[in-house]
């Protein structure tokens, strides 16, 4: 850190130690002014002193991880397609398969592990989107197949659904007024 | 060299959409379920543009696999639905494309969850 | 007495936020149980009970956190011969909604009991609260209890424990484990000497990935303030140890302290970097949660102060008082620390005192 930053550092460690034993409600209980330029300090000083991500080893790992998913999904795709199938079933039934391989991996207690190496390599693949659905629905089994599992199977992945649903409204009724129907 | 052609571009173009994921994530801090959120509506948007095709014929499972093939399905279900059934279509073509995925998804996770138990850490 | 008459005829509080038990509550007892992971960790040879798997053979992983709680309750209290009906008072806490392991716990065990909820802080909370019964004459025999488990807190508070979420530098691994002390009128043991009542301090930090972060400035308040009242040295203590800070909340909590006027130098650890190798295992920073600081305290510092390695801990639990609630209405991260100072007396026959 330079000579600079370490010394701007030392003043919010000062003044935040100030704050919280100056006998005054600190942060966020101190009025207005005060409280905004407590927050700042320390919510500055935080990010000078909390680790850095390893974005370089997550993002190696990302595109490591998910490549590999893919690339088993295109095997899975020339399997089916090598049926005779129109493309988009060819396709539906590449994803219904990725699915059921990511949820088999989940009940085996293996795609978590996937999960933590890989990040948004494990998360963006449609096994990722199934893992989402399968895991609550085996955590939550103990409160009973109903109220557990039922309610519960689209905890994590209900936004995707949602708003995916929601936003492809959206934009193919804006598609349609202007290519027309 | 040919056989093998698909699947590198699969990995390529499957990596590269995860790496832009995860760069969104570390770099701007935001939830891993609002990436995923995003990523499905970009397949929507760029589906809508006629770009995510172009990257389904060059990549394959690479494009279709991710999150935004998922947007991109959606989308082109609506198309479909819109061209045949006229402007109710809007409603009914998204979730109709992705009832097979969204159907497996329910019944495998009913049947993991019957046959399976959480292991935790 | 006139309430509003300015002279407080307080005996036992000293400074703005410190009690003094002038009767000296006696630890009498302690006892652990932790799960697999916490046996991977540098500190397995001093906790009590363990199973292999997290479920301890229970049905679910609530009933596995019931379980820890009763069972180092009872062994505490059976290790100086005494049965459960024989305690006064229990003092219980964990993380679970309506702290259930807790309540639970207390009815297999039918002690007066009295739930306590200060997120990870409990521990402290549970000691705290106990020495005043004790030294106020309105128990003789209070057991102090406390649970966390990873996977009942995951699921409650986070992700359900086979979803595959990626851990972050700054996130922490929830203990599996459950702590217990009894503190008894006289006996033999270290003794509690005093307690800081921590106030709930928050700086304004909203990443519930980073509790550390948001709960140093609390630590540090509450350690400033605790030597303050007391006018203690800061090389009084052999260890300050605060509960779950982990390795950047320790780093952080240090700077604040330094900025503040106390250096405690390498006296000052905190029980979340202790629990677990942070190179060999998959922790992120260190451990958290309530069982941390309860095992770390009735296991470790217990056994090191009976072998007469350290004579006087301060043990100051912090807990983040957040709920998933809070953190999707986008609120910030309110913390606590309370602290307790345990000394283990002189041998009899020499004069005691204070050092």
């Amino acid at each position: 850190m330079s000579k600079d930053k370490s010394r701007r550092g030392k003043t919010k460690a000062r003044r935040t130690a100030q704050a919280v034993r100056s006998g005054s409600p600190p942060g966020m209980a101190s009025p207005g002014k005060e409280q905004s330029r407590q927050v700042k300090d320390y919510r500055q000083l935080a990010t000078q002193l909390e680790p850095r991500r390893p974005i370089l080893r997550n993002v190696i790992a990302a595109f490591l991880v998910g490549g590999v998913i893919c690339t088993i999904g295109q095997g899975a795709m020339q399997v089916w397609n090598g049926r005779g199938l129109p493309a988009e079933q060819g396709a539906s039934l590449t994803a219904a398969t990725m699915i059921v391989l990511a949820a088999i991996l989940t009940g085996l207690g293996v795609y978590d592990l996937i999960g933590h190496a890989g990040g948004m390599g494990s998360a963006i693949p449609i096994t990722g989107f199934a893992n989402s659905i399968v895991a609550p629905a085996l955590e939550f089994k103990r409160e009973g197949y109903v109220l557990g599992v039922g309610a519960r199977l689209f905890q994590v992945a209900g936004p995707v659904i949602v708003w995916g649903t929601f936003v492809a409204i959206v934009v193919g009724a804006l598609r349609m007024l202007f290519l027309g129907a | 060299m040919e056989p093998i052609m698909p699947y590198l571009r699969a990995f390529l173009v499957g990596g590269l959409i995860c790496v832009v994921a995860q760069l969104l994530l570390d770099g701007t801090r935001i939830n891993p379920a609002h990436v995923m959120v995003t990523f499905v509506c970009l397949g929507a948007v760029i589906s809508a543009l006629g770009l995510y095709q172009p990257l389904i014929d060059f990549g394959g499972a690479g494009a279709t696999v991710p999150l935004t093939g998922f947007g991109h399905a959606l989308l082109q279900g609506i198309n479909k639905d819109v061209m045949e059934f006229g402007p109710v279509g809007l409603l009914t073509g998204g979730l109709r494309a992705t009832s097979l995925g969204i159907t497996v998804a329910i019944v495998s996770g009913v049947l993991v969850a019957m046959f399976f138990n959480p292991k935790g850490n | 007495m006139d309430a509003g008459s300015k002279e407080r005829q307080l005996t036992k509080r000293i400074g703005r936020q410190t009690l003094l038990f002038r009767r000296r509550p006696v630890v009498v007892s302690t006892a652990t149980a932790v799960g697999p992971e916490e046996t991977k960790g540098p500190l397995a040879a001093d906790f009590d009970v363990t199973h292999h798997s997290n479920l301890f053979g229970q049905k679910s992983w609530e009933h596995a956190e019931t379980f820890m709680l009763r069972e180092s309750a009872k062994l505490a209290i059976s290790k100086v011969g005494l049965s459960p009906d024989q305690i006064d008072l229990m003092l219980a806490g964990d993380l679970l909604n309506q702290i259930i392991a807790s309540s639970f716990a207390a009815r297999d065990l039918y002690i007066p009991f009295i739930g306590l909820y200060g997120a990870c802080s409990t521990m402290a909370e549970g000691l705290a609260l106990g020495a005043v019964f004790v030294d106020g004459g309105y128990a003789d025999r209070v057991v102090a209890a406390v649970s966390s488990h990873y996977d009942s807190a995951e699921r409650q508070y986070r992700y359900p424990t086979e979803f595959g979420a990626q851990r972050v530098p700054t996130a922490q691994r929830t203990v599996t484990g459950a702590g217990a002390a009894l503190l008894a009128g006289s006996g033999e043991g270290p003794v509690i000497t005093h307690a800081t009542i921590g106030r709930v301090v928050d700086m304004g930090i909203k990443d519930a990935n980073a509790m550390g972060t948001a709960m140093a400035p609390a630590a540090a308040h509450t350690i400033l303030q605790h030597f303050t009242d007391t006018g203690l040295r800061p090389d009084h203590y052999d260890l300050v140890a605060t509960g779950d800070l982990a390795s950047v909340g320790h780093g952080i909590a240090s700077e604040l302290l330094r900025e503040g006027g106390l250096d405690l130098g390498t006296r000052y650890t905190d029980c979340g970097m202790l629990i677990y190798d942070l190179n060999q295992q998959r922790v992120s920073s260190g451990g958290s949660g309530c069982g941390c600081s309860a095992v770390v305290f009735c296991g470790h510092f217990m056994r090191r102060m009976l072998q007469g390695e350290l004579r006087r801990v301060l043990l100051v639990s912090t807990g983040a008082l957040l709920s998933p609630t809070t953190t999707q209405q986008g609120d910030t991260i309110p913390c606590i620390a309370h602290a307790v100072a345990v000394e283990m007396p002189p041998p009899s026959g020499q004069p005691g005192g204070e050092g």
